[in-house]
């Protein structure tokens, strides 16, 4: 485990390191983006609609029981951009194309695509590596955002339609609009890069590692899917410590 | 040395003492060759002798145990030499990128390392082509998924030529292939050595290609070089092991037809 992480965090740097050559690289990084949003844009704004939905319908009746009711624009609004907001893209966008890359750059790596790279002095870190890396980190918090305000929508319209809290929407989101500050969305925005980051390397580096034929390539999938969910659900808990302690 | 300097210039290999050792599997056992800069040198061995192990430290694509790979006098790990020379390596497989279209593998050299044009490389990328028999203008466009394993093999030959390499590694360059385009193959390595005289090593296990255009030979047997000299004096080897396997040949005890 203590070899993969610095296997992880020496990948990390490394393609850092190859950020100069961004420029050379950029139609990759713009087919992966197109691939990223294309691909999952649809599922975040459902996923979401019904993350909002959900939070609404649980805390609603509470909150209406108590007396409570003009608050749950604020409840929906700080959850979902603080926590759910970015923890279920992430989750979602590792299980999506966490492992595509992980499969694709596996599958390269056993059938030797890899070393014919490296026989033409093309590094796989900046051919592959660096481009996903990037496209991920920049996809992934403008999902985050589409999934936030779907996600309010989401709580507006449970709380709109739903008999046993039947608040309107002016006063869900004048709530949400009181309680809900734009540091609140920055917040969001700089856990799902970091989260960004750990799926991007957590794929790429098992993709890389990949040895034998498609069980290889299965197992490296499984893994990179498990490793970067454990990460970012661990990684959660001390980022929302660490931001919390910043914005005191 | 400089880009202009290198050009089509070939390149000296020298293997000292060479030992590998998969977790408890030894493959190479210190393998000592040189190669001359401009011949064509061929390896052969029975399987599993430790053939594409020891192509895969020349181009630097294993690190050693023990001993070292030296080009042109340079050890293969060292700082910049893999920059300095223009290697290229044909895989057994081809080992095409199957997310590219054939013309973006063969010009995928030039154009991550900004080499040439956008016309200059399309340009290259159809006379490379061209050289190994893929004319048509349609080829450029298929994906490898669609190729014969004959086809891929030497789009994966015509992507090394683009290097302009001054060293070419062939790992079983006729394996898969049948007997005409194997003639050709070996033909396109022949041109190549008289036309930009680099040098190429080759791994195979087709004798009639061997001794058709090697200047020099060796022979791998457990992960040792049993034989390393000409071809007329592998022939005139007396050891029967050598023998055995220069003279196997497919007879089987109750063949249904023969030719």
């Amino acid at each position: 485990m203590f070899q993969d992480i610095g296997e992880m965090l020496l990948l990390f740097v490394r393609t850092m390191r190859a950020l100069p050559y961004l420029w050379v690289e950029r139609r990759k990084v713009f087919d992966q983006l197109f691939e990223i949003g294309n691909a999952s844009l649809l599922m975040a704004c459902i996923l979401s609609l019904f993350i909002g939905g959900v939070l609404a319908l649980q805390t609603g009746p509470v909150m209406v029981e108590r007396g409570l009711a003009n608050f749950i624009g604020g409840i929906v609004g700080l959850s979902m951009c603080k926590e759910l907001g970015p923890v279920m893209m992430s989750v979602l966008i590792a299980g999506r194309i966490g492992s595509a890359m992980a499969a694709e750059i596996g599958s390269m790596a056993v059938y030797q695509e890899i070393d014919a790279l490296r026989t033409m002095n093309i590094s796989p870190i900046r051919y592959l590596v660096l481009p996903r890396l990037v496209a991920i980190s920049c996809a992934l918090p403008m999902l985050v955002i589409f999934a936030i305000l779907v996600g309010w929508i989401g709580g507006a319209m449970v709380c709109a339609f739903n008999k046993d809290i039947a608040i309107t929407f002016s006063t869900y989101f004048n709530n949400l609009r009181d309680v809900v500050e734009f540091k609140d969305i920055i917040n969001g925005m700089v856990k799902s890069m970091v989260f960004a980051g750990v799926i991007g390397v957590v794929s790429c580096h098992q993709g890389l590692q990949t040895i034998g034929g498609p069980r290889g390539i299965g197992r490296s999938v499984t893994k990179a899917v498990v490793n970067s969910i454990v990460v970012i659900l661990l990684l959660d808990y001390f980022l929302t410590h660490l931001l919390f302690e910043i914005q005191k | 040395m400089s880009d202009a300097t290198t050009a089509r210039q070939s390149v000296q290999v020298q293997i000292r003492g060479l030992c590998k050792k998969f977790y408890d599997a030894e493959v190479l056992h210190g393998v000592d060759l040189n190669i001359e800069a401009g011949e064509i040198f061929v390896i052969m061995g029975p399987s599993g002798s430790g053939k594409s192990v020891l192509l895969k430290h020349i181009i630097g694509l294993e690190k050693p145990d023990k001993g070292e790979i030296l080009i042109e006098g340079e050890p293969i790990q060292g700082e910049g030499v893999l920059e300095k020379y223009r290697l290229a390596m044909v895989f057994q497989s081809g080992a095409l990128f199957n997310s590219l279209s054939v013309g973006d593998n063969v010009g995928l050299y030039l154009r991550e390392h900004q080499l040439k044009s956008e016309e200059e490389i399309e340009r290259i990328v159809a006379e490379k082509l061209e050289l190994v028999g893929l004319k048509d203008a349609e080829d450029r466009s298929k994906m490898p998924s669609e190729l014969s394993g004959g086809m891929k093999k030497r789009v994966a030959l015509a992507r090394a030529l683009a290097m302009d390499p001054q060293l070419i590694l062939y790992d079983e360059p006729t394996s898969e292939l049948d007997p005409v385009i194997s003639v050709t193959i070996g033909e396109e390595i022949l041109n190549l050595q008289k036309r930009v005289h680099v040098t190429s090593i080759v791994v195979t296990h087709d004798r009639d290609l061997a001794f058709g255009i090697a200047d020099h030979m060796a022979l791998i047997h457990d992960g040792r070089i049993v034989f390393a000299g000409t071809p007329a004096q592998l022939r005139a080897q007396k050891d029967p092991a050598i023998q055995e396997f220069l003279k196997a040949e497919m007879k089987l005890k109750n063949p249904k037809e023969t030719l």
